[in-house]
């Protein structure tokens, strides 16, 4: 009831829903865009969740069932499959110029970093970058300088667009609510001239990185690929965790890049983070330091990444991680 | 030949990468005084890339201009990317204010008809503002294609095939000339600029300019209200052994 109140109060003043992309991978709504209604719903007014592509009609259905959705916008269209920031920044403009939205919010994931900015440029508007706190409807933390900096930032734009660090927010929980769902034009033309061409993505056993409750990361201590995967393996296994790595372990090739955790690649706040081998450049400690617990292993004692462990072990990879492994 | 490529690189001066920004008094911003500057690291990337474009591909490329939009002292960036090996530059003098991305991209695209560009490379974020935002508002202010997070260009002809990086793996784009793309750390390993090349880079072109020779407004739109340090951790123990480690993780329930 309170609801359509404020619905009705809309026609004669400014609307303040938020309009919320919602991403998905593999036909499911991501975890990052979970934790992206949980700081949208902290603007405190409803908020609509866009869907958009070929699988969108599935996907709605999910959609509808995050807690604190009060709407759901779908746009099925194939164009939209692979998220091409030229494709669905018309789309999302025109849904918030003829809605009136007043926030617009993606996850700081991949596809959200392309497509804010371009979507700032159409509409001639300065977006906010991967906040990390809601303050108020237009005051937000974002971390800057590897994280060594959190700024307070205010937006004085009449249609506020942000992204959102999943870490830093739980995700929204998912049920089966019903909420309106309905279809919306996709009859945007972009006359974009990119195409999708192919996509190579790692599959995976192991919790998605960027939410598993436990993270096992390795660095160049672990010496080469043979050794990272023969230590790391088993441990992330018997623990049920991600496996992460150092930005050296990457450009060594131990594992792929998509495992890197730091300023430039994933942020990482899990209950248990555990630093084998890594020494913990600053701009490692960007992407895991709010980690609630955080574990160093490592033979140099002057490694840095001991200054933020909350427990640390000076010992040698070889002998303690399969020992550490075996008496789990 | 009609695609030659006339590419743009903007560059960015950044407190240098491996020092630790320490907050101002005032709670405003961070310190800048007596500390070190260099090129943002990514822009160090698009700039190798460009270079590496012209090495690899003989009559590709016409031109590589690059752009620095910020101090007096950014000059410093661009006399770096002349002894690497571009060909010209600009310094859009702004003044010491930082300047928000969106200003940023409007300036550049200025520059891109100025110096009619058909590829603009830029890093993917700089480091102080950890934005990640310039490129893709460039390439939405200029109506072009856009691959952020590049790990791969290649160019036929004028086609463009970029490999990017992206949650979970890669993926691969491809788009007609022009475009903008910005750069991940996989691109490349940038060169380091010889002694001769740094004295020759002297008598290149730096075109200066001013901000007010754009005209392009500067008021932000997101204010800063506060910096601030973030919340330090509480000291942590070392512990001697596996089982002292693993009987510390159960004492705190982290496992």
């Amino acid at each position: 009831m309170k609801y359509i109140q404020k619905r009705l109060f809309s026609l004669t003043r400014r609307c303040l829903d938020s309009l919320v992309f919602v991403e998905t991978a593999s036909g499911k709504v991501t975890s990052g865009s979970l934790s992206t209604i949980t700081a949208a719903a902290q603007l405190g007014e409803p908020v609509t969740a866009l869907v958009a592509g070929s699988e969108g009609e599935g996907v709605s259905k999910q959609a509808a069932g995050i807690e604190g959705v009060s709407n759901v916008l779908v746009a099925k269209d194939a164009k939209f499959d692979h998220y091409l920031a030229e494709e669905l920044s018309p789309l999302i403009k025109s849904v918030i110029e003829s809605r009136n939205f007043s926030h617009f919010v993606t996850p700081s994931s991949a596809v959200g970093k392309s497509l804010l900015p371009r979507l700032g440029a159409i509409m001639d508007l300065q977006p906010v970058s991967e906040i990390i706190k809601v303050e108020a409807k237009d005051t937000f933390v974002r971390p800057i300088y590897a994280g060594n900096a959190l700024a307070t930032v205010k937006s004085n734009e009449k249609t506020i667009l942000f992204s959102v660090r999943p870490s830093a927010f739980a995700p929204a929980a998912t049920g089966s609510a019903e909420v309106p769902i309905e279809e919306i034009s996709a009859d945007t033309d972009s006359q974009s001239r990119t195409e999708f061409v192919s996509e190579d993505l790692v599959t995976s056993e192991r919790p998605d990185l960027g939410s598993a409750k436990i993270v096992v990361a390795g660095g160049r201590g672990l010496k080469d690929k043979e050794t990272f995967d023969k230590l790391l393996e088993p441990l992330a296994t018997k623990l049920n965790a991600a496996v992460g790595a150092s930005r050296a372990a990457v450009d060594a090739g131990y594992c792929d890049n998509s495992l890197q955790i730091g300023q430039t690649g994933k942020v990482v706040a899990p209950d248990l983070y555990i630093g084998i081998g890594i020494s913990g450049a600053i701009q490692h400690l960007a992407g895991m330091k709010d980690s609630k617990t955080i574990v160093a292993i490592n033979k140099d004692p002057e490694a840095p990444l001991f200054n933020v462990a909350d427990i640390g072990l000076v010992a040698d990879l070889n002998e303690s991680l399969a020992e550490l492994t075996e008496k789990l | 030949m009609s695609s030659k490529l006339r590419i743009l690189v903007p560059i960015k001066r950044v407190i240098d990468f491996a020092i630790k920004p320490r907050i101002n008094k005032a709670g405003t911003g961070v310190e800048t005084k007596g500390v070190k500057f260099s090129m943002n690291p990514f822009c160090d990337i698009a700039l190798e890339e460009s270079l590496r474009l012209r090495e690899n591909n003989k009559d590709l490329v016409d031109h590589i201009h690059a752009v620095s939009i910020g101090p007096t002292k950014a000059q410093d960036v661009l006399r770096t990317a002349l002894a690497k090996g571009a060909d010209s530059t600009t310094l859009v003098d702004v003044g010491d204010d930082e300047v928000e991305p969106l200003a940023v991209a409007k300036i550049l695209k200025k520059m891109v008809e100025k110096q009619n560009s058909n590829l603009v490379i830029l890093g993917k974020q700089a480091i102080d503002d950890d934005a990640n935002q310039t490129g893709q508002i460039l390439s939405g202010l200029l109506d072009w294609p856009q691959a952020t997070n590049a790990s791969k260009v290649q160019v036929e002809g004028d086609s463009v095939t970029v490999t990017r990086e992206i949650d979970g793996g890669s993926g691969t784009l491809r788009a007609k000339l022009p475009m903008v793309i910005t750069t991940d750390l996989r691109l490349n390993e940038p060169r380091y600029a010889s002694l001769p090349n740094i004295m020759k880079a002297k008598k290149k072109p730096l075109e200066k300019l001013k901000a007010s020779d754009f005209d392009v407004d500067l008021t932000k739109r997101v204010e800063t209200l506060k910096v601030e340090e973030p919340p330090a951790r509480q000291a942590g123990v070392r512990v001697e052994s596996v089982d002292e480690l693993i009987s510390k993780l159960k004492e705190i329930k982290a496992l």
